[in-house]
């Protein structure tokens, strides 16, 4: 699998293989400019979850089919998507559900990166590490948007 | 594929425990020093976790934001224009 290494801004943050960090915000932006022009009068709990979707959305097609947490992810997506169109409402896809306390805390790490269970421990730390960062990256791409907001009402 | 997961070598959980340090933030990694597998997977658990939760916290706040949004604001035509939509 060729992994993407070409990118416009040649940036020193931009992990040598991965997606860019300018890809990620591209997708993101793009998936919010929808939600807005789509559902402009939905309610915030509503527009809310499609957001969280988009986040985990444009996560996973930046990275692609080439790690199992951004395939799992991709799958969720398509399957809860389909779901939707076919029937009624269904939680937010690419969000664990139901946390546990009874599990091993290997096992809990399974249940929260997706594609976790029934991965060989190596490949699960090493998923591990691929979706925190991509995760945190995110975060901090939600984060600098909504402060270039600017303060609510302006 | 059988689990491996009961027969770990003392020096395979060594490496696996730094490698799981690593992934913790500064903030996190603090008092990790010195402590085991197990709670070094916590730990990373309730690190996921967080950010899950930062995740959940932002939408609701971009979903804020744009009920406050104009169609026509000049924000959004720059990013139409960036989108090229």
């Amino acid at each position: 699998m060729k992994s993407s290494t070409r990118n416009p801004n040649p940036n020193p943050d931009t992990p040598r293989f991965g997606p860019s960090k300018l890809m990620v915000a591209f997708r993101f932006l793009r998936a919010l400019t929808l939600v807005h022009r789509t559902a402009p009068n939905s309610s915030n709990a509503a527009r809310s979850r499609r957001i969280q979707r988009a986040a985990f959305a444009s996560m996973a097609y930046s990275a692609g089919p080439r790690r199992a947490w951004s395939r799992a992810l991709l799958w969720r997506l398509h399957f809860h998507r389909a779901r939707r169109l076919c029937a009624g409402r269904s939680r937010a896809a690419g969000v664990p559900r139901r946390p546990s306390t009874t599990r091993s805390p290997a096992d809990e790490l399974r249940r929260l990166v997706p594609g976790g269970t029934g991965m060989d421990y190596c490949s699960l730390l090493e998923e591990t590490a691929d979706y925190i960062r991509c995760l945190s990256e995110q975060v901090k791409l939600m984060q600098s948007v909504v402060d270039s907001g600017g303060p609510r009402g302006r | 594929m059988s689990s491996r997961r009961s027969r770990i070598t003392g020096k395979e959980i060594n490496e696996l425990a730094s490698k799981l340090r690593s992934l913790l933030p500064e903030s996190r990694r603090r008092n990790m020093s010195r402590v085991s597998a197990s709670k070094l997977l916590k730990e990373t658990c309730s690190y996921i976790k967080s950010l899950h939760r930062e995740v959940d916290d932002l939408s609701s706040r971009l979903s804020d934001l744009m009920s406050t949004m104009e169609t026509d604001s000049p924000q959004a035509e720059i990013i139409r224009s960036i989108l090229g939509s």
